[in-house]
């Protein structure tokens, strides 16, 4: 008890230290720890290019994709030599275990998804953002060489898949900009979470 | 129609899985007699000759001590792995007891296989939507305080092959597999964002792994900042790789893919990311033409471990047990029915009923040797009720893709013999 009292007014005496308010403080200090407004001083800080070199995410806005170009016929070059072993030659995949890439059946104007478990969700029928297609292969594809394409590459072979999905022109050239602007025919179909416990099955 | 992407826990397991994991005679023996012995578990234990027992123990000595500490010879649990790089494998619940899963048991689900990563070089970089953007080493992190607590993951897709395809000799393994329930170590990832400052508009966080799809999910800020945790140990020792060694998020009650392994990054922004794992996958499709998105919170389960399949009882009496957890706080009620649903017997919950951890049920049932259909139901503390099978699609529609919490069990034949029930 006497230990505890001490060191609460150690903490008291060394709270007339500034902080530097940044974030308001919700560590318990049940046992021990800074006075309130002041940090643990561990880590180290991260250089912008540190924090450039990992940070590949791409989001909806854009923010994150690289600078480049690439049309759906260079991006078919690109997925027959480095994805066509895996997703099939047309994107059809190969069950169970490589995804179906191509498709929109029925049509992908509807969304009968939670009908009938059987029909495959694909880029062209799911997907509601093209930037996620675009992040996953920068980050995730080929899978036996992932971070291999260029970002030419990488613009390429999305705009491929696109094209092939019918969402975008056999003819197309993305880039930054482009990307962002693609709608896909899924983006509005997905709707937050409303399950709160409680009585109701949702 | 060619059949849909299959999410590898849809897979079943072929001949050839099992072939791979079951070598020998042993092993031949069990694929031929699979439909009677149910399942993978009895086909994977690796062949090794039976153990030579002394007629009476206590008149030899024994063996001495050793670096680490084996099973028993009579004791081969498994976890069946699919052995693909974005596959899984799955808790022997059948062979468990208690509430822990031993660390080696734990279930998997990778999408890019287990990375090799030296602890001494791993870092997590905190960026965006701060103050001061950080490096932290694996040292700096056990620096912080640290709190050690029981919480389950379950991954969200658990159930999926059961559900879709309820055949009677699935087991607790193959039926609920992916969940495990562990004692993790680590700090409280609010320290950690109160060390970097997020600023005022930081409302999504973007955790990032360390393994080769780099896998991505968006976390709102509200659960960073509630229970969430950065941990390093699993049951006392340090993470197994395919828990995320050397580091790992945790979000009690929270879908097992967003619990992100082999944690290298943490970026605040202002809104989610859309990463493929929260768009192509992980999303659940509902009636209406619509998909539910950021499905996070597992909802309440249970399930009997004991007796199940492969086992056939024998009259009289014996504890019917099981598994019970929800991701929304605490299990209050765990009802078993051994008439199929028509009258329900309330289980006695063994201490302590901690929340977001798997709480052990039973009830002591006296057999008689008439067909039986043992059934358990979970109620939380939200007043949720774990629903049927007919209530789940119904509000959801039968092509309901993730969260398979609905009321299964298993059917006893005037044998003894037990075969799964898929529920009603
Ligand atoms: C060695 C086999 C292999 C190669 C080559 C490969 N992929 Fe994949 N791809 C996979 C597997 C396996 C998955 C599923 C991963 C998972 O389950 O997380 C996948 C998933 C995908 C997905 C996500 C599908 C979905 O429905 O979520 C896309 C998009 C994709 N790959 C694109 C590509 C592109 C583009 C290339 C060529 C640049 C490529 N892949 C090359 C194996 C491969």
């Amino acid at each position: 008890m006497r230990r505890i009292v001490m060191a609460m007014s150690a903490w008291l005496a060394a709270c007339s230290g500034t902080g530097d308010g940044a974030a308001t403080t919700h560590v318990s200090r049940t046992n021990g720890g800074p006075p309130p407004g002041q940090h643990f001083e561990l880590g180290r800080a991260a250089t912008p290019a540190e924090v450039a070199a990992l940070d590949l995410d791409v989001n909806p806005a854009g923010a994150g994709l690289p600078a480049g170009r690439g049309s759906a016929s260079d991006g078919a070059k690109v997925y027959a030599r480095a994805c066509a072993s895996c997703h099939g030659p047309n994107g059809e995949g190969i069950a169970p275990l490589y995804p179906q890439l191509v498709g929109r059946d029925p049509a992908g104007e509807t969304f009968d998804f939670a009908k009938d478990p059987r029909i495959a969700r694909t880029i062209g029928n799911y997907w509601p953002y093209a930037t996620t297609v675009f992040d996953y292969i920068r980050r995730a594809m080929p899978q036996t060489a992932p971070g291999s394409l260029s970002a030419d590459d990488t613009y390429a072979v999305t705009a491929y898949l696109l094209a092939a999905n019918k969402v975008i022109g056999a003819e197309a050239v993305l880039d930054s900009a482009a990307l962002v602007n693609v709608k896909m025919p899924a983006r509005d179909r997905f709707v937050r979470d409303d399950r709160r416990g409680g009585h109701e099955v949702r | 129609m060619p059949p849909r992407d299959a999410n590898p826990p849809d897979r079943a397991l072929t001949r050839r899985d099992l072939l791979a994991g079951a070598a020998g005679v042993a092993g031949a023996a069990a694929i031929a007699s699979l439909p009677a012995l149910g399942a993978a578990q009895q086909a994977s234990v690796p062949a090794a000759p039976p153990p030579v027992v002394p007629a009476d123990p206590t008149k030899v000595v024994g063996t001495p001590t050793a670096a680490v500490g084996t099973r028993s010879p009579f004791v081969r649990p498994t976890r069946v792995p699919t052995g693909d790089i974005q596959g899984f494998s799955l808790t022997p619940h059948g062979d468990l007891t208690g509430t822990i899963t031993p660390a080696d048991l734990h279930f998997e689900r990778h999408h890019a296989g287990v990375p090799l990563i030296d602890p001494a070089r791993h870092t997590l970089t905190v960026h965006g939507k701060v103050a001061r953007p950080m490096v932290f080493s694996m040292d700096d992190l056990r620096r912080f305080p640290q709190v050690t607590r029981t919480y389950f993951l379950e991954c969200s897709g658990n159930g999926r092959a059961a559900f879709r395809d309820p055949k009677p000799d699935l087991t607790p393994q193959r039926v609920a597999g992916l969940l495990s329930n562990t004692e993790w170590t680590g700090v409280p990832l609010h320290a950690l964002l109160e060390e970097v400052g997020m600023t005022g508009d930081a409302t999504w966080m973007l955790a990032e792994g360390g393994d080769a799809c780099m896998l991505t999910r968006s976390i709102p800020v509200a659960k960073a900042m509630d229970d969430a945790l950065l941990v390093w140990a699993q049951n006392g020792e340090p993470l197994r790789p395919e828990n995320g060694f050397p580091l790992r998020l945790l979000l009690p009650g929270w879908e097992g893919n967003s619990n992100v392994k082999w944690l290298r990054r943490l970026e605040l922004g202002t809104a989610p990311w859309m990463t493929r794992w929260e768009t192509s996958k992980y999303t659940d499709p509902l009636l209406g033409q619509k998909a539910r998105q950021f499905s996070f919170d597992m909802d309440a389960k249970s399930m009997i471990t004991s007796p199940c399949v492969p086992q056939a009882i024998t009259k009289g009496w014996r504890p019917v047990s099981g598994l019970a957890w929800t991701g929304r706080g605490r299990i209050t009620r765990v009802e078993v029915s051994v008439d199929g649903g028509s009258s329900w017997h309330d289980a006695a919950l063994h201490e302590p009923v901690l929340s977001k951890a798997v709480t052990r049920f039973s009830w002591m049932w006296h057999w008689q040797g008439k067909s039986a259909l043992l059934l358990s139901r979970a109620t939380d503390e939200t007043g949720y009720v774990q629903p049927t099978r007919t209530e789940l699609t119904t509000a959801r529609g039968p092509g309901t893709d993730y969260h398979f919490n609905q009321i299964v069990g298993w059917q006893v034949d005037p044998s003894g013999q037990l075969t799964y029930h898929g529920g009603r």
